[in-house]
């Protein structure tokens, strides 16, 4: 038995792997949720209620995918010029906190105020990720380490501004910043809903990535450099420049989902707002192959488990930890189908 | 008397592709035997399948009259089958001991005998004449002594049958001839060996019997001693060998000067006051063993290495600093030594690969936007214009075979007229009609006026080719000669070394 | 300052270096076993995470503690399995593949315990390893409360790195190992298998991460909650680097790291006015420092993270 490189990949390969993939986790977990003396098919139907079955439900599910959608964007760009960010969920933290300080005493009028702060947030978690690109390259310091450390380094450093210089006096129970102007917040998009326009600017920059990806120099520089860094530095590509503009790329965009997340929903930052966004955000990079396009599916889909397992587990008791195991067991399985769409199995 | 082995319609098939089919050959005791064939004519593989590396769909192999167990490389070193690779087997960052020993004893074993071990390589290495020191670090060793140890690897299991995979790839003449005095002297000592080589002056030379492969198939069996280098030529290509002819024209202006140029990497001086100069319309030939600079002057030429200390002017102009894309705006066009590593990004379309080191120039590019429409109509031409086969402008690139892509990469330097045409081993692993295209195709650019560095490491093609010839070794040019004065003699002596005191080119 | 120094010369901090080393070492023996054989292996943060839910879980359901530490390994080496398979035969990204088993082994240890646990308040405790009193040893002033006082798996620990540097250097399974990181072609070439070699390794290395884990709830804290491990696999995955893949530089490494951390813990009480987060971070920001000094200097195995592929170069 041997693995065998194809040709070509048939589109509907593309499509259907993360289908058979989201199946096959979904079926394992299956098991643990009947170990929890529920039947897996009840479970899923309320999890598919949960995330759908309201207009409330589902525009907490899109609202729950709008962070997703750019740390994962975060991850495929990043990962497709073999940029190991891990450290989505730090420069995620970095976005909020910056877009929270800033937040409360700009004095500028709603509309350039918004932008100012998206931008800013943005500028954080670039900054964040030029770091450890930077150890790379002068000093060949591996970036996965370095990223996921930075993860702990930001949540404490939230932790010490929130308790510290940027507390909110007047907040109960948890500690919290001081919130944002109520001019700076984003409009909802339906009325009396969490659901604000940040979901439309988050699929307007899944098709900015796209467009950049595949159309202009950068973008084609960026995959050549991922698909054969020998061949890119032959043909004049610089490589230290184009991993430090993927950095500032990759961290923007996570950056920009804290920014959002503060903007659109929390209005403060906490130690507490992501419920591992970042890390999230890979396994809906992977879902997508990488594909801008297929990261708004995958982060709506991720999305849906985590809203839909909440209800769920209100609903028949199986503890809501399903909805993360599912997750990463798709990532497991996403892996091994993305292997099929390359490969074909030969006697 | 009976064979030592009997390789009985082996056949082995990747996909659609049939690398072996139905081959037999046999190996008496003390036989030299030569596998001769191109490049892609089954021979490496037939070898694998042999030392069980593979498994072959059909055929037996037997080794001392017993039947091998197939794709067990463990059931033929256990049989007395021992391979030295082409591409070493060794870890460098281990010593000669450790590689050798690996494998010989049980994993089982709570502690290992290297004193013993010690003692029996030793008294191996005396045996044979292969002298090594067991704690040197491999990562040190010079290629011949790696080789060494390659060797010594399989005798220290006891190998009665020895195959060698184009074992005089990395050596130099000398050095060479060593090797095969060493393994005259191993089937004194009652080994029997088979070794790999498209060589034919080196299987005219070392061996007893010649059997050649062609296309997978076994198309001849000849005794060294009845048979020629004209004969083994035409029945390893299956047809007259026509490669085309340089004929002697008149030379134009220097084009590329280098003085005393100076180049360092890891650490290293690669280049050492390397000084040439190459002509319109003249093409200048780098021959030398591989390990001695080239890949450094490659890169040099190729805008990809600054030099310390020297000059290099394209026309007058000071190219050192330019960079790859500043180099081919000055009219240099590149062909790298490894097509698939440097030469095209596999994944990415024929069209992309086409225009990706020009990208950023306004035919190709516009305000940060890729041109797709202009970019595939130039890829579409170039495929029309160099006939190059199995593409079309949107065709991923690594669907090409090995002679298409190097004519992908040779039309893209060429539709640019290029003053300096940089042609890095530009044949190698391609078939004789691949090599008979590329060679047209350069020497109709020497026709039109460029001037070309050949760097490589058949001396058949650069004899052919080249106007003048210089040999590097160790970082240095040798003085050039005329082509005319360049015979394998001459040749061997330069590319070892031995040049007069003090007369490397300056 | 003066108190600063002062705690220096306390046995309980040194006594605490040893205790908090623990888990470390465990973790960093494993790691670089896997990347001795070629196999970088992520995973790590969640097999801690799994080794400490099982060991401490195995205890609570009646197990004595050793068994506690057997089944933490047989976890930890299942998880390790799940690794092997995807990065070795077939080949995937073993960036993505560690990251995976790390998310999954942690949902599901997180998931199992809140399946058969009922969580009150506080979150239930067992009775933990409890310190040794090694007879006359423990009573030779300084070293005995620091050397002869610790609990068993820290001795446990100690031992490994002593087997692990004896193994990999003077056995032939060791040299095999070795090798396989290399270049497994060599390994091949040699008769040997090392697709098997690779996987042993990351299944072993992987058990033994997860003894460094059940350390955490048997030994160290008497519970298991969420988030407990903190992101120290990941230091151990720093420290392999910073150990040059040697058991005996993976020790100090360890005891190091340790050091600074329970430096710090201690330095929180003796200085005032400044943020604790700023103590916590100590470690995270120790682990990058180190890296950057020692990666250009680094000895890396050859073939760390190069799948092997019979036929293919």
């Amino acid at each position: 038995m041997r693995l065998e490189r194809r040709a070509h990949v048939p589109l509907y390969l593309v499509i259907v792997a993360p289908v058979v993939a989201v199946t096959v986790a979904l079926i394992l977990a299956a098991g643990l949720i009947a170990a929890a003396g529920v039947n897996p098919l009840t479970a899923y139907a309320e999890m598919v209620q949960g995330a759908f079955g309201s207009r409330l439900s589902m525009t907490e599910t899109l609202t729950r995918a709008t962070p997703l959608i750019l740390t994962g964007l975060a991850a495929a760009i990043a990962f497709r010029a073999r940029l190991w960010n891990i450290g989505g969920e730090g420069q995620f933290f970095m976005g909020a906190l910056v877009t929270a300080w800033v937040g409360h005493s700009l004095g500028l009028p709603p509309v350039p105020g918004i932008a100012v702060l998206l931008v800013i947030g943005m500028a954080a978690g670039a900054v964040l990720l030029a770091g450890p690109a930077y150890l790379r390259l002068r000093f060949g310091v591996d970036e996965v380490v370095t990223t996921l450390l930075l993860n702990f380094i930001v949540i404490l450093f939230v932790g010490l501004m929130v308790e510290g210089p940027l507390r909110d006096p007047m907040a109960f129970g948890w500690p919290s910043s001081v919130p944002v102007d109520s001019d700076f917040r984003l409009p909802d998009l339906i009325a009396r809903t969490r659901l604000h326009i940040g979901f439309l600017i988050a699929i307007a920059a899944a098709g900015g990535v796209w467009l950049i990806l595949a159309r202009t120099v950068f973008g084609t520089e960026t995959r050549a450099v991922g698909l054969s860094p020998s061949a890119a530095s032959f043909a004049g590509i610089s490589l230290p420049k184009n991993l430090m503009a993927v950095a500032l790329f990759s961290g923007g965009m996570a950056g920009l989902a804290g920014s959002m997340e503060v903007l659109g929903v929390t209005a403060v930052v906490t130690t507490t707002m992501s419920p591992g966004f970042g890390y999230a955000g890979i396994v809906v990079a992977m879902l997508a192959a990488l594909h801008p396009a297929g990261v708004v599916a995958a982060a709506v889909f991720v999305a849906t488990v985590f809203v839909g397992a909440d209800a769920m587990s209100r609903a028949t008791g199986v503890p809501s930890f399903i909805a993360d195991v599912i997750v990463a067991l798709c990532l497991l399985t996403m892996l091994v189908a993305l292997l099929f769409t390359t490969y074909r199995v030969q006697r | 008397m009976s064979p030592v082995l009997e390789l009985d319609g082996i056949t082995k098939r990747f996909g659609a592709l049939t690398a072996n089919d139905q081959v037999s050959l046999t190996l008496g005791q003390g036989e030299i035997l030569a596998l001769l064939g191109e490049n892609g004519a089954g021979k490496t593989t037939l070898m694998n399948i042999l030392f069980g590396h593979y498994a072959a769909d059909a055929g037996t192999v037997r080794v001392f009259g017993q039947e091998l167990p197939s794709g067990r490389p463990r059931a033929a070193i256990d049989a007395g089958v021992g391979m030295v690779h082409q591409h070493f087997t060794l870890a460098g960052n281990l010593t000669v001991l450790d590689n050798i020993m690996l494998g010989s004893e049980s994993l089982l074993r709570t502690t290992s005998s290297r004193k013993s071990a010690r003692k029996k390589l030793l008294q191996i290495a005396e045996r044979f004449g292969l002298p090594v020191s067991p704690d040197a670090k491999v990562s040190r060793l010079s290629v011949g002594e790696r080789q060494r140890v390659e060797i010594l690897k399989a005798l220290y299991r006891d190998a009665r049958i020895l195959i060698l995979d184009e074992p005089t790839a990395v050596l130099a003449r000398p050095e060479a001839q060593r090797l095969f005095e060493t393994l005259k002297e191993m089937t004194k000592e009652g080994l029997s060996l088979i070794f790999i080589s498209h060589k034919l002056h080196e299987v005219m030379a070392a061996s007893d019997r010649v059997s050649v492969l062609r296309g997978g198939r076994l198309v001849a069996e000849r005794k060294t001693a009845d048979t020629s280098a004209e004969e083994l030529a035409e029945l390893m290509v299956g047809r007259k060998v026509e490669r085309p002819v340089r004929k002697d024209h008149k030379i134009g202006a220097p084009v590329l000067v280098a003085k005393s140029v100076r180049v360092e990497a890891e650490g290293e001086v690669k280049l050492d006051d390397l000084s040439f100069t190459v002509a319109a319309g003249e093409i200048l030939g780098i021959v030398g063993v591989s390990g001695n600079g080239q890949a450094s002057l490659g890169a040099l030429l190729s805008g990809l290495a600054i030099p310390t200390a020297g000059t290099l002017t394209l026309e007058g102009q000071d190219v050192r600093r330019l960079g790859p894309r500043g180099v081919i705006r000055a009219g240099v066009g590149r062909i790298p030594e490894d097509r698939h590593s440097e030469g095209v990004v596999g994944e990415l379309a024929v069209w992309e690969n086409a225009v990706l080191e020009r990208l950023r120039t306004p035919a190709f590019s516009t305000r940060g936007f890729v041109r797709q429409a202009a970019s595939k109509a130039y890829a579409a031409g170039l495929i029309d214009q160099f006939d190059i086969r199995g593409a079309a402008p949107d065709t991923r690139t690594r669907l090409l075979a090995g002679g298409n892509m190097q004519k992908l990469i040779l039309g893209r330097c060429l539709s640019i007229s290029p003053k300096l045409l940089l042609a890095n081993q530009p044949t190698r692993g391609l078939d004789e009609g691949a090599i008979a295209a590329v060679h047209s195709a350069l020497l109709a650019a020497r026709g039109a006026g460029a001037a070309i560095v050949l760097i490589s490491e058949e001396l058949e093609e650069a004899v052919a080719l080249s106007d003048r010839i210089q040999a590097m070794v160790k970082g240095r040019l040798s003085h050039p000669i005329p082509a005319s004065a360049a015979d394998p003699q001459r040749l061997g002596l330069m590319m070892a070394g031995v040049w007069t005191e003090g007369e490397h080119a300056t | 300052m003066i108190e600063a120094l002062d705690l220096l010369g306390n046995t309980s901090l040194w006594a605490a270096v040893l205790r908090i080393a623990t888990p470390l070492i465990f973790g960093v023996l494993g790691a670089l076993l896997c990347e001795r054989a070629g196999v970088l292996n992520l995973g790590i943060e969640g097999i801690m995470t799994m080794g400490a839910m099982t060991g401490w879980l195995t205890v609570y359901m009646g197990g004595d503690l050793w068994t506690g530490l057997v089944v933490a390994a047989l976890s930890g080496a299942l998880m390790g399995l799940l690794h092997a398979m995807l990065t070795v035969p077939l080949g995937l990204s073993q960036h993505v593949s560690g990251l995976g088993v790390t998310l999954f082994a942690s949902a599901l240890a997180y998931y199992l315990y809140r399946l058969i646990v009922e969580v009150g308040d506080l979150p239930p405790t067992i009775e933990p390893f409890r310190p040794l009193d090694v007879p006359f040893l423990s009573d030779i002033p300084v070293l005995g409360p620091v050397l002869f006082q610790q609990t068993m798996p820290t001795y446990l620990a100690l031992m490994s790195v002593a087997v692990m540097a004896y193994v990999l250097a003077r056995t032939p399974l060791g040299l095999a190992i070795r090798m396989t990181g290399e270049n497994p072609h060599a390994v091949d070439a040699q008769g040997l298998n090392p697709t098997a070699i690779r996987i042993g390794a990351v299944v072993a290395g992987s058990a033994l991460m997860a003894i460094g884990g059940a350390f955490l709830t048997t030994a160290a804290f008497n519970s298991f909650f969420p988030e407990m491990v903190q992101g120290r696999g990941w230091i151990c995955i720093a420290l392999v680097v910073f150990a040059s893949w040697r058991p005996g530089k993976a020790l100090i490494g360890a005891l190091l790291f340790a050091f600074f951390d329970a430096f710090q813990l201690r330095l929180q009480t003796v200085i005032e006015g400044v943020p604790y987060q700023l103590f916590l971070m100590a470690p995270y920001v120790m682990s990058i420092l180190a890296l950057v000094l020692v990666a250009r200097r680094a000895e890396v195995p050859e073939a760390l993270m190069t799948p092997f592929r019979r036929g293919e170069r």
